[in-house]
């Protein structure tokens, strides 16, 4: 019998709010994080809208020296971390080896790279930062929360674009219940919004285009949907050998009970016909929860307000949980509000499913307002809505036809 | 500004240290708590701020804000 895995911690910083409690109500509200673009000039952009983390000054968390080392996709990780690992009041009840880090990024450090890219080219190769290594590869987010919080257990990241973070929760799920860790901080962070972040994302015409109306141009599932909006931020649960958190008194927000993992083989962008993937992800994650579809009560989806996303993981869902029950199963995507925040997307949304249990209210598809053809499922329209939940999924995807579901359930002890 | 003043401006931007630390006596590694690659961040700071390129045999004899300030002096650099 495998250990079972709770969540006894949760930290968000995004375009919607600075900690998961603040995000949680803008996203139960319908608020969006969608503005113009101000990190960069969104001029030359054929997409100009963005979710920036706003009024973000990196001195409130880091000292001088540290601030000018770490990329600012590796301080939304930390920021994330720390929000997860106080607020679970876990620190000096670990041991430090005991305790792992399983944060990855989609990217990683694109602004440092660009920097010193120009660096080199303007000045010669010898006037590279030499941080520049360190403070750019995707994993340095996991290694710099290992030395703050002092976690010494394992420690990795994944890598999986927009569902780097769904991994990381998956991966930590079963190196917690094989008794690799007694906690995991798991997560993901991302910080794309650079020329060559929203450049790259331009040019595959992935991006909303809606640039005079910033505040729903992200529109899961809606028939003017047109892209979905590029979000940076970070997001980190710390995740906790059930017994663990019992003999601390920890407060338990949700059990995490089951992950299925999957690859479309198909196409390095595109979703396989009819979500054939993401359906297969699904289903191994309902069976390694010991459950049955029935017995699913609210999906968040990966929901990314594109057209092929929406339409095909439309498709799975129903082919996952059969027609009948997909029907009467709701399904909401909170990109509505927050945009893509890729590599940080899966742990935002696996917090809000947790929320979302822990409460019994389910948060809307805040910006849909007339469902496509072919989107007919129950996407919790423009409002929040109250519902008394046991099992929920959540839904990542990513660039490279990777596909990571998680199944949460309500913690009842 | 005089040389002693740029170099301990150079050194409290790049290692994030406080001013009364920056003695002339102060070592990098010991007393201002650098490793080996904050060291060559703050040589190449030098370097940019002076207009002169400083060799790693050289480099790796400035151990000291003292060191670095008579070095610097040697090479005549604009002040």
């Amino acid at each position: 019998m495998y250990k079972r895995v709770v969540i006894t911690g949760t930290g968000i910083i995004g375009p919607v709010g600075k900690t998961a409690d603040e995000s949680w109500k803008n996203a139960l509200s319908g608020v969006s994080g969608i503005r113009r673009m101000s990190l960069i000039d969104p001029e030359q952009f054929t997409s100009q809208i963005a979710g920036e983390v706003r009024e973000f000054d990196p001195l409130d968390y880091f000292d001088r020296k540290l601030e000018k080392r770490i990329d600012r996709y590796a301080q939304f990780a930390m920021i994330a971390a720390r929000e997860a690992y106080e607020g679970s009041e876990i620190e000096g009840r670990v041991q430090p080896e005991r305790l792992g880090v399983i944060i990855g990024s989609g990217i990683g450090g694109i602004a440092t790279l660009e920097n010193e890219h120009k660096v080199a080219m303007e000045r010669g190769v010898g006037r590279i930062n030499p941080f520049f290594c360190p403070m750019m590869i995707s994993n340095i987010a996991a290694g710099r929360v290992g030395i703050d919080l002092n976690a010494k257990g394992l420690n990795f990241a994944t890598v999986t674009a927009c569902a780097t973070s769904g991994h990381a929760i998956a991966v930590a799920l079963d190196m917690i219940r094989l008794g690799r860790a007694d906690a995991i901080l798991a997560g993901g962070s991302e910080a794309p919004i650079t020329l060559t972040g929203v450049g790259g994302f331009c040019q595959l015409k992935a991006l909303s285009t809606r640039n005079d109306d910033p505040e729903t141009a992200s529109r899961p599932f809606d028939i003017g949907r047109d892209g979905f909006v590029i979000s940076e931020g970070g997001a980190v649960l710390l995740m906790e050998e059930l017994e663990h958190a019992r003999s601390r008194g920890a407060d338990i927000i949700a059990e995490i009970v089951g992950a299925g993992m999957t690859c479309d083989a198909y196409h390095i962008t595109a979703p396989a016909e009819g979500g054939e993937g993401s359906a297969r992800a699904m289903v191994l994650a309902i069976e390694d929860a010991g459950i049955k579809p029935a017995d699913v009560d609210y999906i968040n989806a990966h929901g990314t307000s594109t057209q092929l996303n929406d339409i095909n993981e439309t498709e799975a869902i129903k082919s996952a949980l059969g027609l009948e029950k997909a029907m009467s199963t709701p399904v909401s995507s909170t990109k509505s509000v927050t945009g893509h925040m890729l590599g940080a997307a899966g742990a935002v949304e696996a917090i809000f499913t947790a929320f979302s249990l822990r409460e019994g209210i389910l948060p809307p598809t805040a910006t849909l307002v007339e469902p496509d053809e072919g989107c007919d499922l129950d996407y919790v329209p423009g409002r929040a809505r109250k519902a008394d939940i046991t099992y929920a999924l959540s839904n990542s995807l990513g660039f490279g036809g990777h596909n990571v579901t998680i199944t949460l359930k309500k913690y009842s002890g | 500004m005089s040389l002693e003043s740029r170099v301990t401006e150079i050194i409290i931007d790049k290692l994030g240290v406080k001013p009364e630390q920056v003695t002339m006596e102060a070592q990098f590694d010991t007393d201002l708590g650098a490793d080996s690659i904050d060291q060559y961040e703050l040589i190449m700071g030098f370097e940019d701020a002076f207009g002169l390129r400083i060799d790693e045999d050289e480099a790796a004899k400035l151990t000291t804000v003292g060191k670095v300030v008579e070095y610097l002096r040697e090479q005549d650099v604009d002040q």
